[in-house]
């Protein structure tokens, strides 16, 4: 894009280039153009006022969509010309974040014709991050992008663009199709991705395994993360392996740190007591070779992280301790249907599910969703004492 | 149901423009008026989902961001 260039000078941002590690300014620097001249320029601006100059939302979008553009507008365009109008484009990343490189070259060709040509691989959603569009580029953006089989990610009160974890595709741990799962929800709520209809956001996220590489217990309002029921898979010819080999101490380095220290290690054979096992993985990743998952794998469903935005930051809790996850998902939409409907229709504007079961209570949010409650939904006894029996049961019991 | 998408997409058409200016409605606000006004026998959350996708790709509504999105009329329109 040809506009009149004006060099800044950015005195604080340049220091921002030395050191070893990687420096967004160099990166900015590298595009060469007049957004982002004025991009650094504003960014010195603020840092010497200590201010932003961003204003943000608005109007914007494209036809038919409410979600995937976030309207970014300068409080100082006459300074500023090139980035009067800087919108962000959030592009639906494929899952697992498996590209072509093709694909990535169709992607910056596209958005270096139309808009500053940065971008942010990927935004803590996902999404891949196109920074920094007109108004009038929004909708050829989003035409040739449409052409070449992307499509755009959500923003506001909308279903965010699901994300996965590289899962069966790289990763001996995955319990389940974690990219299957998570293409799978994606198209089936096409309509709440790109038509926002709930009192926020609402990210659901897909790890294979407790190490939870999308971090989906931090940040998704629905978490899928891979769990077996059975016993953990043990090759004791293995184990005797990493004994031998002098590097890893079994009682030290794995026992130990059992967080219910159901491994016992007598220094030929290791024992693990699986019923008190919480699927930690610490053992499976200090012991690969020799341990594993166990072979009746699934998920467990966990609701209502959040980061700290508007209240503080919420990890979430087991919601569903284990579900087979098979296509078509059946059950869980059911289940998302019965959240969705109770927490769109009660919920407080910008209030996230977590906040919303908080406000109601996770009995009374139980109750409404038709969902028994389990000893697994507590994460001590009487930490938090969100379900009350009642003396019949407590009776029958 | 004998109301129809169009009959909807009509009807929170006129309540947008009726509240423009003054109260900001989001598609739940909308899809609770709708089933006011038609009777929950009538008129369901799936017919209003159908009918905001109707003002939304016909163009006679956008969305907007201010701290939450909204439906509202396009500027030119308002």
């Amino acid at each position: 894009m040809s506009e009149e260039r004006k060099k800044r000078e950015t005195p604080l941002l340049d220091e921002l280039e030395s050191g070893p590690w990687p420096s967004f300014v160099k990166e900015i620097k590298k595009s060469d153009t007049a957004m982002a001249d004025d991009l650094l320029g504003v960014l010195e601006r603020s840092y010497e006022e200590k201010i932003g100059h961003w204003k943000h939302g608005g109007l914007v979008g494209v036809m038919g969509y409410g979600g995937g553009v976030i309207g970014r507008y300068s409080d100082v365009p006459q300074e500023f010309p090139a980035v009067a109008e800087f919108h962000t484009m959030r592009i639906n990343q494929p899952a697992g974040w498996f590209y072509t490189s093709k694909a990535l070259r169709t992607i910056t060709d596209i958005w270096e014709r139309h808009g500053s040509g940065l971008t942010n691989m990927h935004g803590s959603t996902g999404d891949i991050v196109l920074l920094g569009c007109k108004t009038q580029e929004l909708e050829p953006v989003f035409a040739e992008l449409t052409a070449a089989g992307f499509d755009l990610g959500g923003s506001g009160s909308d279903m965010r663009t699901p994300s996965c974890c590289v899962g069966q595709a790289r990763c001996e741990w995955a319990c389940y199709d974690t990219m299957g799962a998570c293409y799978d929800f994606t198209q089936t709520y096409q309509d709440e991705l790109h038509r926002p209809a709930f009192p926020y956001k609402y990210k659901l996220k897909f790890s294979g395994c407790p190490n939870d590489c999308v971090a989906s217990v931090a940040r998704s309002d629905m978490s899928f993360i891979g769990v077996w029921r059975d016993d953990i898979k043990v090759d004791a010819e293995q184990v005797k392996a990493y004994a031998a080999g002098g590097k890893l101490d079994i009682q030290k380095d794995v026992c130990d740190r059992c967080p219910t220290g159901c491994m016992r290690w007598d220094g030929a054979t290791l024992a693990i007591d699986n019923a008190n096992c919480v699927k930690c993985m610490h053992c499976i990743n200090a012991m690969p070779k020799a341990l594993a998952p166990g072979d009746d794998r699934g998920a467990a469903i966990l609701i209502g992280a959040k980061a700290p935005i508007v209240g503080g930051a919420l990890l979430a809790s087991v919601f569903v301790p284990f579900i087979k996850m098979e296509p078509p998902y059946e059950d869980i939409k059911e289940l998302l249907s019965r959240i969705w409907d109770l927490w769109a229709e009660h919920g407080k504007n910008r209030e996230r599910v977590g906040e919303f079961i908080q406000r109601v209570g996770l009995g009374n949010f139980l109750e409404q969703i038709g969902l028994d409650p389990v000893p697994e939904m507590i994460t001590a006894p009487r930490a938090n004492p969100y379900i009350f029996y009642q003396d019949t049961v407590e009776e029958e019991a | 149901m004998s109301v129809s998408v169009d009959q909807v997409a009509e009807a929170m058409f006129q309540l947008v423009t009726e509240t423009h200016g003054k109260k900001s409605l989001k598609a739940m606000d909308l899809t609770k008026a709708m089933i006011e006004k038609f009777g929950a026998a009538e008129c369901d959350k799936e017919l209003c989902k159908h009918a905001i996708r109707q003002l939304m790709d016909s163009g006679r509504c956008i969305y907007s961001y201010l701290g939450g999105s909204y439906i509202t009329l396009p500027p030119d329109k308002a």
